[in-house]
């Protein structure tokens, strides 16, 4: 016969204070757990749907991010010539020639300080092929004017970036005239302008950063990149799918938080741990009076191991689900740190995903599990007369 | 002395319990003493700025090189020691995993504004007359397992082609906090190639550090610099060392404030265990704390017994936490690439810190206890059961 589930649920109540304690413990560690997580999953997800699975990147062979990419201009005509690039509706192949460049503006007064902002400069092929950047105030810049739009995260992280305002660099005023959204990836923290007036203003003429290249057919990338890699001219660039090019430059940031998030969460599990498995032994020990007389009823070892471990694991439980809950309303915090990859800002959000729900969850009932198994061993093997006899 | 061994004996009552709540303490310990050093490491730039020296840049941001000609207007500002200039160089060292600076210096001035990197007399002057010559740190040595005369082949990106570097030179750190693994190697071999291959690249630098005569002084020679240069193409912005690095940091604050935040969970997270244990034992102890007071014991010494008892549990806890960091912390390096952080080591105001929360959880965490303990009335204390 099984414990009635009731008889677990009033134990915790009449130690109202100790189980809080408890709770509270393993809710702080699943919050740590699962915030870890999120941030992690955040920055890899705003930059994996940065890249476009039909878009094809090219940067020099050694250069880890577009900003220390350099492609020469015979390169860039070279590389237009090549067979299975897609065309424009005017027969132009489709694709983009763009530089990157880094522009210093001040944060708003909140934090103090300057941050590294992105600047691309795009052609007419690199907005058709980036159909998820929209428009959503003011207007587009105008094709040969000292024009820029900005990313929707950047008003509110920069002074000086409402529309109409000027922004001063490569010796000129550039006007803000609209904003875009790029549906949460990283264009959201770029600043765009004409890549002619871009490349004239910052002296980058005779290169450029980055080619975007759209290919005639989906599967086209293996044929193109063995056409590419037997040109002799190409050998010093490097040619990508957009898409795994922007899930590298999430790599390494992704693992230093997963890293230390894990390392930390680890150690902070064994101290919850320890802490659920000294709440047990002290229920155990309250209850021997208890547990002799259960036993004398009739409830067998096994009844009695099980009502300890279930109490532990609705312990850990109620703490998991707590931590979890707390840690979800991050979502609707948006932080932008240094990209180490491309040594500029990223705004994104933590995100949640099923599997961090998942993990987070078997995360405590394992915390649960293993914290409430040695006391119930101890309350199941109790003697029954001595037990009765120990009040 | 009666208190110090009742405290003991109390200690000794539930082994296991005050086994496991010295364990759990420790291990917290042992992780804020982690997340602390790695708050260090990245600060370690701002450590080991120096207060006499000002970074001049471009001032639109860092990408963006000065010409070289500025060199002699900034070292005819008055106030200003002595003016050398640094380069980003980067390119790829073996594949792009091999995280460390590689940076393009003056080779006549640079060591001697940067002090902290002690070269032998002798390396130095070779370094100076080789053109295709390298100072390295002492941990690219060990790292890469190289030696003097060895060739390291870098694969250039802002810097196009194949460079070829032989190490002529070892540099130690002069303090803890000096970076030990950086790649120096001559501007002009550099600037002698761009001239060659990219004709309209030669001529520039990336930013001067500029040596002070009076660190007092360094706004007013700040403000001078970039006052030179102002409204011509490439205008500057000039700031002493530590509040370049300060900058730097501030792009990176999210990850700072979380592992604030963090170090402070874990100190909640030692309180709560602790918290529980010193509870738990004062419930069940409560009969014999109203039969000390009834034998005419005083509050004080149920303060000192359940503070004491709630003290020294913290106490051995921070104290074999404490202990346990330091190979924490190197097995933590060591899962990290390598290179990630050059400056790794656990600080004395960590430890500081560590004993500190310790001994103030041990404080706390009898607060509670004590307030129950002298409230309850002996009478009802007699009377209660288990």
């Amino acid at each position: 016969m099984k414990i009635p589930f009731k008889y677990t649920i009033r134990n915790l109540k009449t130690r109202r204070l100790t189980t809080l304690l408890t709770v509270t413990g393993i809710t702080l560690v699943v919050f740590v757990f699962s915030a870890v997580l999120m941030m992690a999953y955040g920055i890899q997800k705003t930059l994996i749907e940065t890249g476009s699975d039909e878009n094809i990147i090219v940067l020099r062979k050694a250069a880890t991010a577009e900003i220390t990419s350099i492609i020469m201009v015979d390169q860039a005509n070279i590389l237009s010539t090549l067979p299975n690039i897609a065309k424009t509706s005017d027969g132009k192949p489709l694709l983009s020639k763009e530089l990157v460049a880094i522009i210093n503006l001040s944060y708003s007064e909140k934090k103090g300080g300057i941050g590294n902002v992105t600047v691309r400069g795009v052609t007419a092929e690199g907005i058709q092929l980036r159909p998820n950047v929209k428009l959503v105030e003011g207007r587009m810049f105008q094709w040969g004017s000292r024009e820029i739009i900005i990313g929707s995260s950047i008003n509110k992280r920069f002074l000086g970036t409402n529309n109409g305002e000027k922004i001063k660099f490569g010796g000129d005023q550039w006007t803000i005239v609209g904003w875009f959204d790029a549906g949460g990836s990283g264009f959201d923290s770029e600043i765009w302008g004409d890549e002619v007036q871009l490349a004239a203003a910052l002296g980058y003429t005779g290169a450029y950063s980055s080619i975007l290249i759209r290919l005639d057919r989906q599967d086209a990338f293996e044929d193109f990149k063995n056409g590419f890699n037997k040109d002799l001219r190409l050998q010093t660039l490097d040619v990508k799918r957009e898409k795994q090019f922007y899930a590298e430059q999430s790599e390494d940031m992704a693992m230093f938080i997963r890293i230390l998030g894990i390392v930390v969460t680890v150690i902070f599990s064994l101290g919850a741990m320890i802490g659920a498995m000294i709440t047990m032994y002290a229920a155990v020990s309250n209850r021997t009076v208890e547990i002799g007389t259960l036993r004398a009823l009739g409830f067998r070892r096994r009844n009695i191991l099980a009502a300890f471990l279930v109490e532990s694991l609705a312990l850990s439980l109620i703490g998991g689900s707590a931590g979890l809950i707390l840690a979800s309303f991050l979502q609707f915090f948006n932080i932008s740190m240094m990209n180490f990859g491309t040594f500029s800002e990223l705004a994104f959000n933590f995100s949640l995903s099923p599997d961090i729900v998942i993990s987070s969850l078997l995360f405590s009932v394992m915390m649960g599990i293993i914290g409430g198994f040695l006391p119930s061993v101890r309350a199941a093997r109790l003697n029954i007369v001595n037990a009765l006899r120990s009040g | 002395m009666h208190i110090l061994k009742l405290i003991t004996k109390n200690l000794l009552r539930h082994k296991l319990r005050t086994l496991l709540t010295i364990l759990g303490i420790a291990v917290a310990v042992t992780s804020f003493g982690l997340l602390r050093t790695v708050v260090t490491a990245w600060n370690a730039g701002v450590d080991a700025s120096a207060a006499d020296r000002l970074i001049t840049r471009h001032s639109v941001s860092f990408i963006f090189p000065l010409p070289l000609a500025y060199k002699d207007r900034i070292e005819k500002v008055n106030g200003v020691e002595r003016v050398t200039f640094a380069n980003w160089f980067g390119g790829v060292y073996i594949d792009k995993k091999q995280f460390f600076a590689r940076l393009a210096v003056d080779a006549k001035t640079f060591f001697d504004v940067y002090p902290e990197l002690i070269v032998p007399q002798d390396q130095l002057e070779t370094f100076k007359k080789e053109r295709n010559a390298c100072i390295i740190g002492e941990q690219l040595v060990e790292r890469y397992n190289l030696k003097l005369g060895d060739v390291m082949p870098v694969e250039g990106d802002i810097y196009p082609g194949r460079w070829e570097f032989v190490v002529r030179g070892i540099y130690k750190p002069r303090d803890k906090t000096t970076d030990p693994s950086n790649m120096l190697i001559q501007w002009n071999y550099l600037d002698e190639r761009m001239k060659q291959e990219m004709p309209g690249r030669d001529g520039y630098i990336g930013w001067y550090i500029t040596q002070i005569q009076d660190p007092k002084n360094a706004a007013f020679v700040s403000s001078q610099i970039d006052e030179l240069f102002k409204n011509s193409p490439a205008e500057t912005k000039s700031e002493t060392e530590r509040a370049f690095q300060q900058g730097f940091m501030a792009s990176i604050s999210a990850v700072l404030t979380s592992m604030n935040v963090l170090s402070f969970v874990i100190i909640g997270i030692i309180l709560l265990v602790l918290g529980n244990t010193m509870i738990m034992s004062a419930r069940e102890r409560l009969r014999e704390y109203s039969v000390l007071k009834t034998l005419g014991f005083s509050s004080f010494h149920l303060v000192g017994l359940i503070g004491g008892e709630s003290l020294a549990i913290a106490v051995i806890g921070g104290a074999i936490g404490i202990a346990l960091s330091f190979p924490m912390v190197s097995g933590f390096e060591a899962a990290l690439p390598k290179g990630w952080f050059p400056i790794f080591f656990i600080e004395p105001i960590t430890l500081i810190l560590a004993s500190g929360a310790a001994v103030l959880v041990g404080v706390l965490a009898a607060l509670f206890p004590i307030q129950r303990t002298l409230t309850t009335k002996i009478v009802d204390g007699l009377r209660q059961i288990g």
